[in-house]
C-alpha cells in the first residue's frame, strides 16, 4: 500500500513539475507586463503629470491627444517608415538571400558582413549615419571634395525627406536580419521538388515565383512580426539620428510617449498615447498568434 | 536535420548570372561596411584632420591616441576614467542576464512543447505578445517593483529586468526549436525511467547548440546595447557602458572630440560583433530550426 | 586647465580602486556635466568635501540638456532610492518640491544668510512656501550675441543697438558674402533665439504677460506677430546647413569668421576662450539688440533630496560648498555664469563676466531679471515644449507668422 501511494506522490509531481517550472516566467510577465499594461490603461484615465497621481479625468487625455498636431506627425510617419522600412527590408533581405543561397564561394564572410549591423547599438548607428548623411562633412561634402560639385544629399536637413533617412538607416541596420530569416527558410525547402519542377522545363524565375518564394510564407510572417515590432518600438534610432528633427519632422509615436511622459511632465498624455501604440500592435499581433497557434494544433 | 541544403541545389546559373550575383552581393557588403569603416578610420586620425579634411579619405598621419584616450582617460562624468570601468559594468550584468534567460527559455520551451498542458498556447500566446511591449512604458512602474524587492540601483536589479524583457523571445525560440524534436525519444527515455529534468539535460540540451547560440546572440546584443533600462536602473556603481558612452558623446559643451567619440563607439561595439562573428554561422542554421519553421 | 586634467588623470587610478559601496558619509551626485570644462568646475566641489571626509559618488546621465537626467531622476525616486544631490533647473525643482519630495535647506540659508544675497528672482526658483530647497550654482543669461569683431570691423559694422540697426547689419554681411547668422536647428536653440527677440519685440511688461502669466492676449497680441516675423528674417539670414547642428558648432563658425553672429547663452564664451580668442579683440558679447536692460536667466541648482525628515549633514556640507563665494567664483570662471549671489568679487572675471555680474546686479534692482521661457523659467515643462513646438514648426517653414500666432495660443491652452 504504501508503495503505491509513493508511486502516486512521484506521478503526482511529475505531472506538476512542468507547470512548477514554467510558473515563475508565466508570473513575472503576468506581473511586469500585463500588470505594467493594465497601470498604463489606468494612467491614461488620470490626471498624472510629473509623477503617477490618481485623479480620475476620464478620456481628457485622449481628447487632447487628438488635437496635438505633434500626434498626427508622429502617426503619419510611423505609417509612412513603418510600409517603406518593412517592404525594403523584406525586399532586400530576399535578394540577397536568393543570392546567397547560389553556392556563393565567400558566403559565409557575406552574410557576417550583411548582418552586423544588427549587432551594433543605436548611439553606435546614429552617429555613423549622421555624419554620412550631414551635408556638411559626409557624403555630400565628399563628393564636392571629389569634383563633383553638383551632387546634393541634404534629406536629413529636409523636413519633407529627413523620414526617409531614418528609414535608410533602420533598413541598413535590420536587412541583414531579414537576409537570414529568408536563407534559413530557402535551406528548409526540399530540393527533390525543385528538380522535379526542374525536369518540368520549369525556368529559374517560374521556379522562384511559383514554388520557393510561396514556400516561404513562415519565413515571411517571421520577418513581418520581427520588423512590425522594430518599426512600432523604433525610438534610439531617431533620437540618435535627428533628435526628431529638422523642428518636429520625424517625431515617431515612441519618441512623442518619451516626450510627454519624461520631459513635458504630461503623463497622462504619454499614457494615452501609449495605449494607442499597444492597441496597435495588439492589432496586428493578435490575428498572427491566433493563427499561428491555431494551425500548431 | 539542419545540415545546410545548399550543398546539391537545383538551381543552375550561367557565367554571366553569375558575375552579375557576385556584383551585386559585393556591393552591398560596401553599403554594409561603410559607415563602420568611416568610423575605424576617423577614430584613427588626429581630431584636425577630421574637422579640417575629408571623412572618407585615409589618415595621413595614423594614431592610436584616441583609443587610449576613450578607453581609459576620457571625461564621462567628474573624474576622467574613460569607458573601462563601465565596460565591466556591462559585463557583469550581460552574463548572467544572458544566461539566465537562456536557461529558463530553454526549461520553458521544453515545457510548453513536450509536457503540454491545457491551456499551453494561452500561456505561450501570453509570454510572446510580451515581447512587443514598448519599454518607456514600464520605466515607473519597473521602479517601484524594483523599490519593492530591494533592487534598485543594482546590477542585480538590471539583471532582472533584462530577464524579464527577454524570457519572451528566448521561449519562442526554444518551443519553436523544440517543437520539431521528436518526441518519441522522450517518450521512450521515460519508459526507461528517467525523469523531468534528466530528460532535459541528457536529450534536449546536448543537441540544442544552434538554437542556444540564436538565443545567446539575440540577448546579449540587446542587453549589451540597452541604454534606457542602463540608465534608469543603475546607479553610480553599476552604470552600463552604453550610459557612458552616451555621456562621452553628448557632453554639452566644449570641444567634440569626434576621433575619441569613435573610438568609444567601436569599443562599445566589440563584444557584439565578437559574438556575431563567432556564433554567426550557427545563426542561420538555428533560426532555420527555430523562428522559421516553427 | 589642461594641468588640472593631467591632476586628475593621475588621481584616477586611485579613486577608481577605491569606489566603495556607499557609506552613510557619501554623497552621490545626479548630473549632466560631463564634458571637460564642466566636470573639472564640478571637481573642485568634490575636492572641497572630500577635505571634510565626504566621499562623492558620481552619477553623471548626459544628454539633452539634462532631460535624460530627469528620466532617471523620476525612476530613482520611484524606487525609493533618491540620490543625494541633483543638478536642476527651473520648474523641475518647483515640481518636486510640490511632490514633497525635497529637503529643507533653512538651516544651512540662515546660518550663511542666502536671502540676503541671492536675487529675488532666482529665489522664486530655490525656495517653495519659505523653504530653501536647492542650492543655486550660477546664473546663465540668455540674451546675448555673439560676435566676431574682424568680421564686423572690415563690414563696417558697430554693435548694433536696435532691431533695425541688427536688421541692417545682417543685411550688409549678407551682401558681403558672410553667413549673417550663426545656428543650429534644434527646437531648444530655436527657442533660445525666439525668446531674445521677443524680448525685444513685446518689452519685458508684454514678455511676462505672454510668458510666464501666459495671457492669452499678450499671447495672441500683434507684438507675437511681430516676433515672429522677425524669426523668418533670421531664418533667412542663416545658412542652408543649420539644421540639427550642435550650438557649439554654430559657435565655431563665429569663431572662424565664417558667420556674423549668434544668438546664444553665455555658455558660448567658453568655446570662444577654449580657441584661445580674447573678449573685446577677437569676439564680441553684447545684450541682443532692444533688451540691453533687461536679463533672461536660466540658473543651474542643485536640489537635495529628502532622506528621512531632515537635511543631512552631507547635504549640507554640499549645500555650503556650493553657496561659498570661493566655489561660486572658481566654477564661473569655467562655465561662463555668473555667480548666484551677487557680492562675489568679479575680479577674477574676463570683460563679458564682469559685464555679466555688473548686467544682473541692475536688472535684479530695477526689476528687469526675467526667467527665460527657452531654458524653463518662466513656464513649466508641459507649456515650454508646447512653445517649442510651435516656434520650431515656424522656424522650419511649417506656418506663417499668423498661423503661429494662433497655434501658440492654441498649443499653450491644451498644454494648461
Amino acid at each position: 500500500m504504501a508503495d503505491t501511494a509513493q508511486v502516486d506522490l512521484r506521478t503526482r509531481l511529475q505531472n506538476w513539475l512542468p507547470k512548477l517550472v514554467l510558473a515563475p516566467s508565466f508570473a513575472m510577465v503576468l506581473l511586469f507586463v500585463y500588470g505594467f499594461i493594465a497601470f498604463t490603461v489606468y494612467l491614461s484615465f488620470t490626471d498624472s503629470r510629473i509623477l503617477p497621481s490618481y485623479g480620475w479625468v476620464g478620456l481628457e487625455n485622449y481628447e487632447k491627444l487628438f488635437r496635438l498636431r505633434h500626434w498626427k506627425i508622429a502617426v503619419s510617419n510611423l505609417a509612412v517608415f513603418a510600409i517603406l522600412y518593412i517592404g525594403i527590408s523584406s525586399l532586400i533581405g530576399l535578394m540577397l538571400a536568393i543570392f546567397l543561397d547560389q553556392k556563393i564561394r565567400i558566403e559565409g564572410a557575406l552574410r557576417t558582413v550583411y548582418l552586423y549591423p544588427m549587432a551594433l547599438s543605436f548611439i553606435v548607428t546614429g552617429t555613423a549615419w549622421k555624419w554620412l548623411l550631414d551635408p556638411g562633412i559626409g557624403l555630400e561634402h565628399t563628393m564636392h571634395l571629389w569634383g563633383w560639385t553638383t551632387f546634393s544629399f541634404d534629406w536629413i536637413k529636409n523636413s519633407d525627406y529627413a523620414i526617409y533617412t531614418v528609414v535608410l538607416a533602420a533598413v541598413w541596420q535590420s536587412s541583414g536580419f531579414a537576409m537570414a530569416m529568408f536563407l534559413a527558410g530557402l535551406r528548409g525547402i526540399d530540393n527533390e521538388i525543385l528538380k522535379a519542377a526542374q525536369m518540368d522545363g520549369a525556368s529559374n524565375w517560374q521556379l522562384y515565383r511559383r514554388i520557393i518564394i510561396p514556400q516561404l510564407r513562415p519565413a515571411f510572417l517571421s520577418a513581418f512580426v520581427i520588423l512590425s515590432h522594430l518599426a512600432i518600438k523604433s525610438y534610439d534610432l531617431v533620437i540618435a539620428l535627428t533628435g526628431g528633427g529638422p523642428g518636429r519632422a520625424t517625431e515617431l509615436p515612441a519618441t512623442f510617449m518619451y516626450s510627454y511622459t519624461f520631459t513635458r511632465n504630461q503623463m497622462g498624455i504619454g499614457a494615452s498615447s501609449a495605449v494607442i501604440m499597444l492597441i496597435t500592435i495588439a492589432a496586428i499581433m493578435v490575428p498572427y498568434l491566433y493563427a499561428e497557434l491555431k494551425e500548431k494544433k | 536535420m539542419m545540415a545546410i541544403a545548399s550543398t546539391d541545389t537545383a538551381i543552375r546559373s550561367g557565367r554571366v548570372t553569375r558575375t552579375f550575383l557576385y556584383l551585386v552581393l559585393l556591393l552591398f557588403a560596401l553599403f554594409y561596411l561603410l559607415p563602420f569603416a568611416i568610423m575605424v578610420m576617423n577614430s584613427m586620425k588626429p581630431l584636425d584632420e577630421i574637422t579640417g579634411g575629408n571623412m572618407m579619405a585615409f589618415p595621413t598621419d595614423w594614431t592610436l591616441e584616441p583609443w587610449r584616450k576613450a578607453w581609459s582617460e576620457a571625461q564621462v562624468g567628474v573624474d576622467a576614467t574613460g569607458l573601462r570601468p563601465y565596460f565591466y559594468n556591462s559585463l557583469i550584468m550581460a552574463i548572467p542576464a544572458v544566461m539566465l534567460s537562456t536557461f529558463f527559455g530553454a526549461l520553458n520551451g521544453y515545457v510548453l512543447t513536450k509536457w503540454q498542458f491545457r491551456g499551453h498556447n494561452i500561456v505561450f500566446g501570453l509570454l510572446l505578445f510580451s515581447c512587443f511591449i514598448p519599454f518607456q512604458i514600464v520605466l515607473i512602474p519597473m521602479a517601484r517593483m524594483l523599490g519593492i524587492f530591494g533592487l534598485a540601483g543594482s546590477t542585480g536589479g538590471l539583471i532582472l529586468v533584462h530577464f524579464v524583457y527577454g524570457i519572451g523571445f528566448t521561449t519562442l525560440y526554444f518551443r519553436n526549436y523544440y517543437a520539431a524534436f521528436p518526441t518519441e525519444l522522450i517518450r521512450a527515455a521515460q519508459i526507461d525511467g528517467a525523469g523531468f529534468f534528466r530528460i532535459f539535460w541528457r536529450i534536449l540540451l546536448p543537441s540544442s547548440g544552434p538554437i542556444i547560440a540564436v538565443s545567446f546572440i539575440w540577448q546579449f546584443t540587446n542587453i549589451w546595447n540597452d541604454f534606457l533600462f542602463g540608465a534608469s536602473f543603475a546607479d553610480f556603481s553599476s552604470q552600463p557602458m552604453t550610459v557612458a558612452l552616451n555621456n562621452l558623446v553628448q557632453s554639452s559643451t566644449g570641444v567634440k572630440e569626434y576621433n575619441v567619440h569613435f573610438a568609444g563607439a567601436i569599443y562599445a561595439a566589440i563584444p557584439t560583433l565578437l559574438v556575431y562573428i563567432v556564433a554567426g554561422r550557427y545563426f542561420v542554421r538555428g533560426l532555420m530550426a527555430g523562428s522559421v519553421k516553427g | 586647465m589642461a594641468q588640472l586634467k593631467t591632476k586628475i588623470a593621475t588621481l584616477m587610478v586611485a579613486t577608481a580602486l577605491t569606489t566603495a559601496p556607499a557609506l552613510a558619509e557619501d554623497v552621490e551626485v545626479l548630473h549632466w556635466w560631463t564634458s571637460g570644462g564642466e566636470a573639472a568646475a564640478l571637481n573642485v566641489l568634490k575636492g572641497d568635501l572630500e577635505t571634510q571626509g565626504i566621499g562623492w559618488q558620481d552619477m553623471p546621465v548626459a544628454g539633452g540638456g539634462g532631460e535624460a537626467a530627469m528620466t532617471v531622476l523620476r525612476a530613482r525616486v520611484t524606487s525609493g532610492n533618491a540620490p543625494t544631490a541633483v543638478q536642476m533647473l527651473g520648474f523641475d525643482i518647483l515640481d518636486w518640491a510640490d511632490q514633497g519630495a525635497l529637503a529643507d535647506l533653512n538651516s544651512v540659508a540662515a546660518e550663511q544668510g542666502w536671502d540676503a544675497v541671492v536675487p529675488e528672482a532666482l529665489q522664486a526658483f530655490a525656495k517653495v512656501d519659505g523653504k530653501w530647497v536647492s542650492a543655486p550654482v550660477n546664473v546663465h543669461s540668455t540674451n546675448w550675441v555673439w560676435a566676431n569683431k574682424a568680421v564686423l570691423d572690415s563690414n563696417g559694422i558697430a554693435v548694433p543697438t536696435t532691431w533695425d540697426e541688427f536688421a541692417a547689419a545682417v543685411d550688409a554681411l549678407s551682401a558681403a558674402g558672410v553667413t549673417p547668422i550663426a545656428h543650429g536647428g534644434q527646437a531648444w536653440q530655436d527657442a533660445t533665439v525666439f525668446d531674445a527677440v521677443a524680448m525685444g519685440a513685446l518689452g519685458p511688461d508684454g514678455y511676462k504677460a505672454a510668458f510666464i502669466d501666459l495671457d492669452e492676449d499678450a499671447l495672441g497680441g500683434d507684438a507675437m506677430k511681430t516676433a515672429f516675423e522677425r524669426m523668418e528674417f533670421i531664418r533667412a539670414n542663416v545658412d542652408e546647413n543649420f539644421s540639427g547642428r550642435d550650438w557649439n558648432l554654430a559657435t565655431a563658425m563665429v569663431i572662424n569668421g565664417e558667420a556674423g553672429f549668434q544668438m546664444m547663452g553665455d555658455w558660448a564664451k567658453g568655446e570662444f576662450l577654449s580657441a584661445g580668442k580674447t573678449p573685446g579683440d577677437d569676439f564680441l558679447c553684447f545684450r541682443f539688440p532692444g533688451t540691453e536692460n533687461q536679463v533672461t536667466f536660466n540658473a543651474d541648482q542643485f536640489a537635495m533630496f529628502d532622506q528621512g525628515g531632515t537635511v543631512s549633514a552631507e547635504q549640507a556640507a554640499l549645500a555650503s560648498a556650493i553657496l561659498s563665494p570661493s566655489f561660486q567664483s572658481a566654477f564661473n570662471v569655467v562655465k561662463g555664469s555668473v555667480p548666484a549671489r551677487t557680492d562675489v568679487s568679479d575680479a577674477d572675471f574676463d570683460a563679458c563676466g564682469k559685464q555679466g555680474m555688473k548686467d544682473l546686479a541692475a536688472a535684479a534692482a530695477s526689476g528687469n531679471l526675467f526667467g527665460s521661457m527657452a531654458h524653463g523659467h518662466a513656464n513649466p515643462a508641459s507649456i515650454k515644449n508646447a512653445m517649442y513646438d510651435v516656434i520650431t514648426a515656424h522656424f522650419n517653414g511649417e506656418y506663417d507668422a499668423e498661423t503661429a500666432v494662433s497655434e501658440l495660443v492654441d498649443a499653450v491652452s491644451i498644454a494648461k
